[in-house]
């Protein structure tokens, strides 16, 4: 056996990973970040001390058996690798990604503390871009059981939670409103962030699983959630439509052309390829100098779609200070790289008028912080008389979003303040069967924390249906030889039925 | 649906041409045939590289299992449907019903105000106030006499029919609103003037029932990419307040819509469109239709998105 690593031991430098220049990759959609070639990833799996009690375990929304996997790679057993992580995760590709690592895993990675932090988000693309490449699938035996899942919206909560219940033996329907399966991974999260043919690769994952996806489906409109109940024979519902309702200001000049959010700048160029047209016939109409507000993750895809899409100038407009913006840090600092200029503490407070009908500027206002509010940051404040004219022709909103209406509109579930679905401590909600998780019940958060409450409404689903939990040691609830035969709860309805075979 | 179908799309059952430029499509969508109410519309993608346009629901038969969509050729992908769509072919993407439906309860007796390609949308209204009771006065308009669809249908489910042409070649001569004041002087308890057209049509019949104070609603289609809410591209002015015409309508207090807004935006993307028309002609192989000129009407810039 090696030597026990220790901090000093380890490759002190965390491992580089190649990306695009910035000036080429403004021209183009292809990935930024190139990954981990193979020595990279083994060069950074010696940097993790493989810690007993790893507290990036604890960081981890999925509890991902992090030293596990990179101790894998280390030995070279990249399956292996591959199998701890699917063990909690069936997204690798994606959340290595799209994951904010820097406040999750690797915020409390060990080495952090005298050290960079060992790159446990790169290492986890590393092994999900090799089991694309490698064809990899961890399809368990699944014997149905018989019971209907139905899963509404197919974004990253909806896919946690149909892959763990198609694992338990269910028959599971995704429902989706657009014509392409993957939600928020499709329309919102651009190509050269998340590539779509690696949300394809991982839909391809619960196809394999037998999940059943059927887009073009309005749910709520086609069909209530309490019909998918009484007459559509589903044992159990899953809500995870997320929380898309875009948010605006609510100041003058907003209805100009020119003006929109940037789910419509997102979903137009993401999904509906509005950079190819003519070749694709969805348009995009976007000036030369673009000015978008907010300074989180949508925000930075806002700002660096419009730059690849040949807008001049491409300017962030936020009310606090880069501090407190909440982007991603790998984001901020490729938006920074690509040469956008970042106003901080900048509020728009009317939008210009070209006399046509489109924008010519905004008139924007200098803050000052004040005392931190209920989210913790501190409270930007306006300051008299500093307001001042900013020249743009395009603004987008990238402020944040609100829950659906639809679902509130055309059901009885109960809902909380601003519409979001109300939910107990399982993430049931108000009617019996059905389940809700993910930004639609939290407001908006981050792909990884949407599939954490996939799979916890999914463990709570399979308590409701009575099957078998294979996530933890099982223990009857009733013990007594009325509620059991040799310690298995009779009111269970599989047990002993999954087994891992490899293929 | 079976899974072979589902990855072919919707199926057309039927297809009708009243027009040069327009015809009907009947789509088959069991699920959403049931679903379906009066009000609402669908988003169609003809095919994968397509673009989501929204079209109101102008017919749908539960027992048949079909929706019927009336499309006016004026865009480049009504005009490339209106090539491409024939009975057996398949839609590559399909979604509704969307929008809230029309309220069609507790009216005693309502005026269903169809204009040019308002008047198919406008049918599952006047049918819908009937089966609920109401007196119900149909004012549909067209350009001329050779433009005239669906005459028969209307006739079965309304009251009265007023017909209107632009030119006197069937029916009274004048517009839409024009029917209008005939209808609220002959009759003094109308509860509901429920209007579908272009805006400019729109318009004009709210402001003609507006000195009387009858509630007026209209069906606001603008420019939409998902249909869902996600967007808000669809946002509208109503009473001051921003809707999202998706969720919130498509139906509003015709009274309350601030229409210079709305016309505003639909012309957003008005020289992409015109490029994309100009370039997919020059490239169609298809024969222009002949354009005699009696028949052929100009085609409204707004009434592609504001149409069945």
């Amino acid at each position: 056996m090696a030597k026990k690593r220790t901090i000093r031991t380890i490759p002190q430098q965390r491992t580089a990973v190649r990306e695009q220049e910035p000036a080429q990759r403004v021209r183009n959609f292809a990935e930024v970040n190139c990954g981990y070639t193979l020595e990279q990833a083994l060069n950074e799996a010696d940097r993790c001390l493989l810690c007993p009690e790893a507290p990036c375990v604890a960081g981890c929304p999925v509890s991902i058996d992090i030293p596990n996997f990179i101790q894998k790679i280390g030995e070279k057993n990249y399956r292996g690798a591959y199998d701890v992580i699917t063990d909690t995760n069936l997204l690798a590709a994606v959340c290595g990604r799209v994951c904010p690592q820097e406040t999750q895993c690797e915020g409390v990675c060990v080495v952090g503390d005298s050290l960079e932090p060992v790159a446990i988000g790169r290492l986890e693309r590393f092994i999900g871009d090799l089991a694309i490449v490698e064809g990899w699938t961890n399809i368990p035996y699944i014997e149905l059981n018989g019971l209907q899942v139905g899963v509404v919206g197919s974004g990253p909560a909806g896919m946690a939670c149909a892959a763990d219940m198609a694992k338990a033996g269910c028959n599971v329907t995704v429902y989706e409103a657009f014509h392409e399966a993957g939600g928020v991974l499709k329309y919102g999260i651009p190509e050269f962030r998340l590539p779509n043919n690696v949300v394809d690769a991982e839909i391809g994952k619960l196809l394999k699983l037998g999940v059943k996806f059927e887009c073009n489906t309005l749910v709520g409109r086609l069909f209530t959630i309490e019909q998918m109940i009484s007459e559509m024979g589903y044992d159990a519902v899953f809500i995870g439509v997320g929380a898309g309702y875009p948010s605006f200001m609510g100041i003058p000049g907003e209805s100009l052309n020119g003006v929109l959010s940037a789910n419509e700048l997102l979903t137009r160029c993401n999904l509906m390829h509005a950079g190819d047209f003519p070749k694709h016939d969805t348009p995009l109409q976007l000036g030369r100098r673009v000015a978008v507000i907010g300074a989180g993750n949508t925000a930075m895809d806002a700002m660096r779609v419009s730059l690849r899409l040949g807008a001049e100038q491409v300017h962030c407009i936020y009310r606090r200070t880069k501090a407190e913006a909440p982007a991603r840090a790998e984001e901020l600092h490729h938006a920074e790289e690509e040469g956008i200029a970042f106003h901080w503490l900048t509020s728009p407070v009317e939008l210009l008028d070209d006399g046509r009908g489109g924008v010519r500027g905004m008139r924007c206002i200098r803050m000052e912080l004040g005392e931190p509010d209920d989210s913790g940051r501190r409270r930007p404040l306006p300051l008299e008389g500093s307001e001042f004219e900013f020249d743009c022709d395009t603004v987008v909103y990238a402020i944040g979003t609100n829950a659906n209406p639809i679902l509130g509109q055309t059901s009885k579930l109960k809902l909380k303040k601003r519409g979001y679905i109300e939910v107990d401590e399982n993430l049931a909600t108000s009617i019996m069967g059905v389940f809700a998780g993910g930004d639609i019940v939290t407001g908006a958060a981050t792909v990884i924390e949407a599939m954490g409450a996939g799979r916890k409404a999914a463990r709570s689903m399979k308590r409701y249906l009575g099957l078998r939990d294979t996530d933890v040691v099982y223990r009857p609830e009733r013990i007594g030889s009325e509620h059991t035969l040799f310690g298995i709860d009779l009111g269970e309805r599989n047990y002993a039925r999954l087994r891992e075979v490899r293929v | 649906m079976s899974e072979p179908e589902r990855a072919a799309g919707f199926e057309i059952l039927d297809r009708q041409d009243f027009s040069d430029a327009t015809y009907s499509l009947v789509i088959r969508h069991p699920r959403m045939a049931k679903a379906a109410r009066p009000g609402q519309f669908v988003i169609v993608m003809l095919h994968g590289a397509g673009e989501r346009i929204p079209l109101t629901i102008a017919d749908f038969n539960r027992q048949a299992g079909t929706i019927t969509l009336v499309i006016q050729a004026v865009g480049k992908t009504t005009k490339e449907m209106q090539q491409t769509c024939r009975a057996g072919s398949f839609l590559h993407a399909l979604v509704g019903p969307m929008g809230m439906p029309s309220a069609l309860t507790g009216r005693r007796k309502v005026v269903c105000v169809g204009g040019g390609l308002g008047v198919a949308p406008i049918f599952p209204q006047a049918r819908g106030f009937k089966e609920n009771g109401a007196y119900v006065i149909g004012i549909v308009g067209f350009r001329t006499k050779k433009l005239i669809f669906w005459q028969e249908k209307f006739q079965a489910c309304c009251d009265e029919l007023i017909l209107c042409t632009d030119d006197g070649s069937a029916g009274i001569k004048g517009f839409v609103s024009d029917g209008i004041k005939l209808a609220i002087d002959r009759h003094r308890d109308i509860d509901e003037v429920i209007a579908i057209g272009p805006p400019v049509m729109m318009r004009a019949c709210a402001e003609t029932t507006r000195p009387r104070a009858i509630k007026t609603v209209v069906s606001l289609n603008p420019i939409m990419v998902d249909g869902t809410g996600m967007c808000g591209g669809c946002r509208v002015k109503v009473g001051g307040a921003v809707k999202f015409a998706c969720v919130d309508g498509p139906d509003f207090d015709g009274h309350q819509v601030d229409f210079h807004d709305l016309v505003m935006r639909l012309g957003r993307y008005a020289v992409q469109e015109k490029a994309a028309v100009q370039r997919w002609s020059e490239n169609c192989r298809m024969k222009e239709p002949d354009f005699s000129l009696d028949v052929f009407e100009t085609p409204d810039p707004f009434e592609q998105v504001l149409g069945g």
